[in-house]
């Protein structure tokens, strides 16, 4: 996927240290496997991936990553429950519709969760609509009639999803071209990642 | 350029073959508790063991399938292996890198001993005697192959079908002996719909008149009106539904109904050639012992149906691969197998392909399926 190629570098760094040497991860949308390749090579992971696009899943194999094709819409059905320490979904949960369904999945069959994905509520998204304009931007790069992108929520709103649906944030990091945000990162963050598990583990 | 004279051309990829035949005294004990005393294999390998005797790569052949994978014969230039399209140098399974091995397994009728062959018990052919065989005892008999030809471990057990189900109990039989499984187009145990069909396919043969208790050999005949429709019957399960409508249709080889029971839809006719074509050549016992074969395999059943433990001692890797409209082994299957793969923590990979052609897709020389195969073997040390 371009956006993920594109804003690789700060999610992976902050995935990677949220993850201990040796787990087992599976990354939901692995694209051509860069993730994973990386965790391995910096966390020496055991890691699958998981794509619908054939070439990607041709493109990770030649990358000499596990990757099973798979449509995340379906669930992960067939997944035995906590098969996984880290189940990880970097720069694909705003292109899945079934978003709360997948959430559910990523904490049944993981331990923990790591999601990542643009922040609709970034400034820059903001003053556009503000102008009558769909953003876009670095991390939204899609027209509106090519994206694929199916949701479109802020790091407020998914945080409200995750407090309504007993998913407890265990850190969350915002981004801005690659900089750490701190201050309101709903405002000023273009990329958000989160860490998340089941509430009451 | 040009060859000067298209004669000279070689017809395949590896070019001519000669098969070989490896004879085993040592009794083979069977999952069924029946003793084979002696056995032959016939065999043939594409390209070069390497001096650590570690780039051997095994190709398990499914119901009709033989020894003859790859190549052509010298004086049959026309009779190419099977799976040609996937064994050679530069091919997905390259012969410049692995030492490709096939085996008509034993109960096969290409030459391994089989119930065609003759039991050197009665100086006849062991026709109905020929014990059953299982998916279990052809991997015994194929590491006994390996043993023979001084492989102690395979770089990868590759097969479609029936042999992906091989490649699969490979995984669990001699863990230490394989290191990849390529099982593609497979099921971890047939339905209830599979074996019906299996079923209703040795019916045709056992009650053909001709079959004589499966002693027809000393008869001079064979139960070929029952190994035609057996066959007519799995054909039809190995083509994808869309690919017979595009190919068939309704079309009518008269042009208009001729209101009799002899060949009017194109279907009919192509159907019957194949099982004339098949029925002149395979033999009828060999076809029930394969299908039986099929019925048996389920690696879970002394695991209380658990596949995740019955897989639990394999450390290959594994590459499995389903097509789209294989309605035989649907896709769910093979997903079954992958549940269970990384239920039990071992490296899979799983590509669903795209292919009109069915079951029999496995076989076609799909670009994307062949890229994924490829793509694969690469990353297989030889």
């Amino acid at each position: 996927m371009n956006a993920s190629a594109v804003l690789a570098r700060p999610d992976f760094e902050v995935i990677a240290g949220w993850i201990a040497p040796g787990e087992r991860v599976l990354d939901l949308g692995c694209g051509d496997g860069s993730l994973i390749r990386y965790l391995a090579q910096t966390r020496r992971v055991r890691g699958l991936g998981v794509e619908i696009d054939p070439r990607n899943v041709l493109e990770s194999m030649k990358n000499g990553i596990s990757v099973i094709q798979m449509d995340l819409e379906a669930g992960l059905a067939g997944i035995g429950d906590g098969s996984f320490d880290h189940v990880v979904m970097s720069q694909s949960l705003q292109m899945v519709h079934h978003t709360e369904q997948i959430l559910r999945e990523m904490l049944r069959v993981g331990r923990e969760a790591v999601v990542s994905f643009p922040n609709f509520g970034y400034s820059l998204h903001r003053q556009a609509i503000a102008a009558g304009r769909m953003p876009v931007s670095e991390s939204l790069p899609y027209q509106w009639y090519d994206s694929p992108n199916v949701r479109f929520f802020t790091m407020a709103d998914f945080e409200d999803l995750c407090a309504q649906r007993g998913i407890e944030i265990m850190e969350r990091r915002g981004f801005d071209g690659g900089r750490l945000v701190t201050e309101d990162p709903n405002l000023n963050a273009s990329e958000a990642v989160y860490r998340l598990t089941r509430a009451g583990r | 350029m040009q060859p000067l004279d298209n004669t000279t051309a070689d017809v395949t990829a590896v070019g001519a073959v000669e098969p070989r035949r490896a004879h085993f005294a040592r009794p083979l004990e069977l999952k069924s508790g029946a003793v084979i005393p002696a056995y032959d294999l016939v065999y043939e390998t594409y390209g070069e063991l390497n001096a650590a005797r570690s780039n051997a790569v095994l190709v398990c052949h499914a119901l009709s399938g033989s020894h003859h994978v790859a190549g052509h014969y010298a004086d049959n230039p026309k009779n190419v292996g099977w799976w040609d399209n996937i064994v050679g140098p530069g091919r997905p399974l390259d012969t410049d890198r692995f030492f490709v091995i096939g085996v008509n397994n034993l109960g096969g009728c290409h030459g391994s001993t089989g119930p065609s062959a003759i039991n050197p018990a009665t100086g006849k052919p062991w026709g109905a005697d020929f014990p059953v065989v299982t998916v279990e005892d052809w991997v015994q008999a194929q590491a006994r192959l390996a043993d023979h030809l001084g492989i102690d471990s395979f770089a990868a057990v590759i097969g479609g079908s029936l042999g992906g189900m091989q490649a699969l109990q490979w995984t669990v039989t001699y863990p230490a002996r394989i290191r990849h499984a390529l099982v593609i187009a497979a099921a971890p145990k047939l339905t209830a719909q599979n074996i019906a069909f299996n079923d209703v396919a040795r019916q045709a043969i056992l009650t053909d008149p001709d079959f004589h208790g499966g002693h027809f050999y000393e008869h001079g005949t064979a139960p070929r009106r029952g190994l035609r429709l057996a066959r007519m019957l799995g054909h039809i399960t190995y083509l994808g539904d869309d690919q017979m409508a595009e190919k068939f249709g309704r079309v009518l080889r008269a042009g208009s109904f001729q209101f009799s029971y002899d060949v009017e839809f194109e279907i009919e006719s192509y159907l019957r050639y194949q099982g004339d074509k098949f029925a002149a050549y395979f033999d009828a016992n060999t076809y029930l012992l394969m299908t039986k074969a099929l019925d048996y395999f389920d690696p879970a059943h002394h695991r209380n149906g658990d596949l995740v433990a019955a897989l639990a001692p394999a450390t290959a890797s594994f590459l499995v691969v389903s097509f789209t409209t294989d309605w035989r082994f649907h896709p769910g299957r093979s997903r079954e197998i992958v549940n269970a793969l990384i239920g039990a923590e071992k490296n899979v990979s799983y590509a669903e392909i795209d292919c009109k052609y069915g079951h029999d897709s496995f076989l076609i020389d799909d670009p994307h399926y062949h890229a994924i195969v490829r793509a694969y073997m690469e990353n297989v040390a030889p």
